[in-house]
């Protein structure tokens, strides 16, 4: 049975999954119904300073995109930190914490960037027992209007500063959650990791409108006919999310920082995935937020299983095991040939990979009067829309040319030796080999 | 009060409640939100087999997104393009032969998209709101007789006023819809479901409907091709076949046709007033036979059995009907064909002959069974009443392209015309084809 226990940044969690900063961890009743079901750790929901707590708008906070079966894709909210006492928050984290000591309990803060509001509540947090703390430099909405949040997180020297502060004034690890809304996320990262950061999570929400109530004309969630952009979240965010990470476990002056991944884990696989990109642990929130607590069983024991089978027998022996294999386009061998297969045996004929290929791609697949589709090898090149689209899993697959064959498509031989664009000679800029 | 173990043939064998609940919708109507989870099933494929599988050919797979994106007006207007009964069609197409066999998620899984409730959602909506998503078009100044106002009379006229012509619709009997309205299970077509769908249909204008009118004496064919452009004869099969055998027996008047049982049944105001025997026997194999017994098993009849001469393989009842009898409780009997009644009033029974197909022919055994049958169907099948002078082909009007006759100027489609099944569908389908055929020879772009 695989050991699922993590050790991120000396907190030891019995598994790899936590909640992520927000409305699940907002309180002492909602952390020990989580901790009950099973989950290794919180992030507790943001805390702001002393004095009164901000407010919450009083209509809808969420908005919402579908898959089929009204399946939540994604969930984008308006909410902001805590809006309870921060000395009730404190109280019932260090209760918490004193009941569950197995547990990590990480507790997220956002105050002003002056270095008296982090001086002044660091000590408080210090005194909790809690683990760690997390610098909430994502939120986009409401927050960063105020100059924190996003605001604070979009400005590398900002990070690096408050960094640096929480170093000084705070003994435990300190973890830095960036904001997606940015063009390259490696700059905060490092910045992060300049200022003294343990660790960076990411990705916080990004900026988003779900929906238009076209009746109303209002963004949704639509409050008293208006609404505004909000934080975006859920399985619709998980590939940017991890293109994310796996830039910051890749770019040299980063690598080696401890990440915790956050962005649309749902299942065990999804946790898998992250960690594989170098993540050492996951925060979940909407898949907690879609079907509650009970959920981490599953990651639990997915997790456990694919585990055994791989012959895994802690999280360590694959923790970035795909970051060498993430690489820039120009590196990919364009050498490498295949040519989609399909399964007649598992194809039920919906045409739907034909349609695709006919209208949007390559002419590559035929369709005969009984409705049996053929992959034209000559035209194929191989772009995977057919199995992406492919109703059935596993019906249509990517099947590699042997080196020595020939393309049919190019009617060249394939080469056995990799070769990338580097050295292309339709690359004006290759370099030449000798 | 009677009970099904009533002897003899008997009114009230039970209460008007369970009478009601007995003969309301085979199939509830699907609400909005079960029309969406069923729609998001429907994968859109390419060239839908669905379709083809359709004889109106309707764009299934778009009525079905436009469904799933809460357009069912939409929807509505994609199955009435080509299937202006596309109401009644969605309650008594046999689906489970056709658009749904051909669903590939039947292939995947064995279950299909419920492609037929769809339809009836969609549908639904747009009648309810009594919106005719149709208009007709400048008057061509052209009249058009259509008889029998049946599916595919009906068919063939809202096409035709669509396109501009004047449209007088005669019938034999004295209502309109013809099967849709006489001769369907009664829980498949509720709350007069039937006429209110002709009503809607005539909302397009340009159609008159004469009924009691019969082709024959009140209706000369040479008259009708003398009055109008053109003439659509939709008169289905107005005859009962007689049984191979002649049943020797005095009690012979225990026998009768299904039709004419369905028919009182869909008539009545009142289903209390129906007489049902308590042991009750349908002769045949198709849907008329299985309409006719399960609605006896749903009057209260004690024993109902279908007596069917060949195998199960050679019923045209589908599997899916078979299984709804025998899921009401009928019984299914096979390779039984019937030889007498015997027995007094009030204790009859049928007996009936084994058969085998020997050197490709059906024959006798000799060997009998006998059964208690207070009441006996016969559903073997109807025949053409009237060739009116034109071609016959295999007992019914000979048809070539479109529905034209063998006389020009007169066309012909429905269950009288020779091709195509038996079906609702198939019948609206033609009288669609013949309207447009119609249209294209009296326009001259034919």
């Amino acid at each position: 049975m695989a050991d699922l226990t993590t050790d991120f940044l000396g907190i030891k969690s019995p598994n790899p999954f936590w909640l992520a900063s927000a409305p699940p961890t907002d309180k002492e009743y909602n952390v020990r119904r989580a901790f009950e079901a099973g989950w290794g750790g919180v992030v507790w929901k943001t805390l702001g300073g002393e004095g009164p707590p901000v407010v919450n708008v009083n209509g809808p906070r969420y908005g919402v995109i579908y898959g089929a079966d009204r399946r939540v894709l994604g969930i984008n909210n308006i909410e902001l930190i805590t809006d309870r006492d921060l000395y009730t928050n404190l109280e019932e984290i260090k209760r918490v914490k004193a009941d569950y000591p197995d547990r990590a309990i990480i507790v997220s803060i956002m105050v002003p960037c002056e270095e008296e509001a982090w001086k002044a509540i660091l000590p408080l947090v210090e005194d909790t027992g809690a683990d760690g703390i997390e610098l909430n430099f994502g939120c986009p909405h409401g927050m960063a209007e105020r100059g924190m949040g996003s605001a604070v997180g979009q400005v590398p020297e900002y990070i690096e500063m408050v960094t640096r502060w929480c170093k000084q004034y705070y003994s435990k690890p300190v973890i830095v959650k960036l904001t997606p809304n940015i063009t390259d996320i490696r700059q905060p990262a490092a910045a992060a990791m300049r200022g003294g950061a343990d660790a960076v999570s990411l990705i916080n929400t990004i900026n988003s409108i779900t929906s238009v109530n076209l009746d109303t004309m209002s963004p949704e969630p639509s409050i008293d006919g208006k609404g505004t952009h909000g934080g975006y979240c859920g399985p619709a965010v998980k590939p940017i999310a991890m293109s994310m990470v796996s830039e910051i476990a890749r770019n040299p002056e980063t690598a080696g920082l401890p990440i915790s991944g956050i962005g649309g884990v749902t299942t065990w696989r999804d946790a898998a995935e992250y960690i594989t990109l170098g993540c050492g642990n996951v925060q979940v929130c909407t898949a907690a937020m879609t079907y509650g607590f009970k959920i981490v069983q599953e990651m639990i024991s997915g997790l456990s299983q694919w585990m055994d089978e791989k012959g895994h027998t802690s999280i360590q022996d694959f923790m970035g095991a795909a970051v060498p294999n993430t690489t820039d386009w120009q590196y990919l061998n364009l050498n490498f040939i295949a040519k989609a297969q399909i399964n007649q045996d598992d194809c039920i004929s919906c045409g739907r990979c034909y349609a695709a290929c006919e209208d949007t791609s390559h002419q590559a697949i035929s369709m005969s009067e009984d409705r049996t589709f053929t992959v034209i090898d000559e035209e194929c090149v191989a772009c995977n829309l057919c199995v992406d689209v492919c109703p059935v899993e596993n019906c249509i697959t990517m099947v590699e040319l042997e080196p020595g064959t020939i393309d049919p498509r190019t009617g060249k031989v394939v080469e056995k030796d990799y070769a990338n664009w580097t050295t292309h000679p339709n690359n004006p800029s290759a370099t030449a080999a000798e | 009060m009677n009970s099904p173990y009533t002897t003899g043939i008997a009114a009230s064998r039970l209460g008007a409640d369970e009478l009601a609940e007995n003969f309301g919708d085979l199939h509830a109507p699907l609400d909005a939100h079960e029309a969406s989870v069923a729609a998001d099933r429907c994968y859109f494929c390419h060239d839908a087999p669905c379709i083809t599988a359709c004889p109106t050919d309707i764009d299934i797979p778009m009525f079905i997104r436009q469904i799933a994106t809460g357009t069912p007006e939409a929807a509505a207007k994609t199955i009435f393009d080509q299937n202006i009964l596309g109401g009644m069609c969605a309650r008594v197409c046999p689906t489970e032969d056709l658009c749904e066999q051909a669903c590939v998620r039947e292939l995947a899984e064995g279950k299909p998209v419920e492609i037929g409730r769809l339809q009836r959602f969609a549908t639904d909506r747009v009648m309810e709101q009594g919106v005719m998503p149709f208009t007709r078009a400048e008057s061509s100044g052209k009249k058009i007789a259509v008889v029998g106002a049946g599916p595919a009379g009906l068919s063939c006229a809202h096409r035709l006023a669509m396109l501009g012509h004047d449209v007088t619709v005669y019938d034999a009997n004295p209502k309109a819809g013809g099967l849709n309205e006489y001769g369907i299970a009664a829980y498949k077509s509720t709350d007069d479901f039937a006429a209110r769908e002709v009503d809607w249909l005539m909302s397009i204008g340009g159609i008159e409907i004469k009924t009691n009118m019969a082709l024959g004496d009140d209706l000369k064919i040479d008259d009708l091709v003398g009055c109008f452009a053109a003439v659509f004869l939709a008169i289905g099969l107005g005859g009962v076949n007689a049984l191979g055998l002649t049943i020797q027996s005095e009690q012979g008047h225990v026998v009768s046709d299904a039709v004419d049982f369905i028919e009182e049944l869909r008539q009545t105001n009142d289903l209390t007033d129906l007489h049902i025997g308590r042991n009750v026997v349908v002769i045949g194999g198709g849907m008329t036979a299985v309409d006719a017994a399960v609605q006896a098993k749903l009057l209260g009849a004690e024993n109902v059995t279908i007596a069917y001469r060949r195998g199960r393989d050679g019923m045209s009842a589908s599997t899916y009907e078979q299984d709804l009898a025998t899921s009401k409780g009928v019984k299914l009997l096979f390779n039984l064909q019937p030889k007498a009644i015997r027995g007094a009033s009030g204790s009859t029974e049928i007996e009936l002959e084994y058969t085998k197909v020997e050197d490709g022919k059906l024959i006798g055994t000799g060997e009998m069974r006998r059964l208690p049958a207070d009441q006996v169907f016969r559903a073997i099948g109807q025949t053409l009443d009237t060739d009116a002078g034109l071609k016959v082909e295999g007992r019914k009007i000979a048809v070539t392209g479109a529905g034209r006759t063998s006389r020009a100027g007169i066309w012909a489609g429905g269950d009288c015309a020779a091709g195509g099944d038996d079906l609702t569908v198939t019948a609206v389908a033609e009288g669609r084809d013949a309207a447009m055929d119609i249209h294209s020879t009296l326009m001259g772009d034919a």
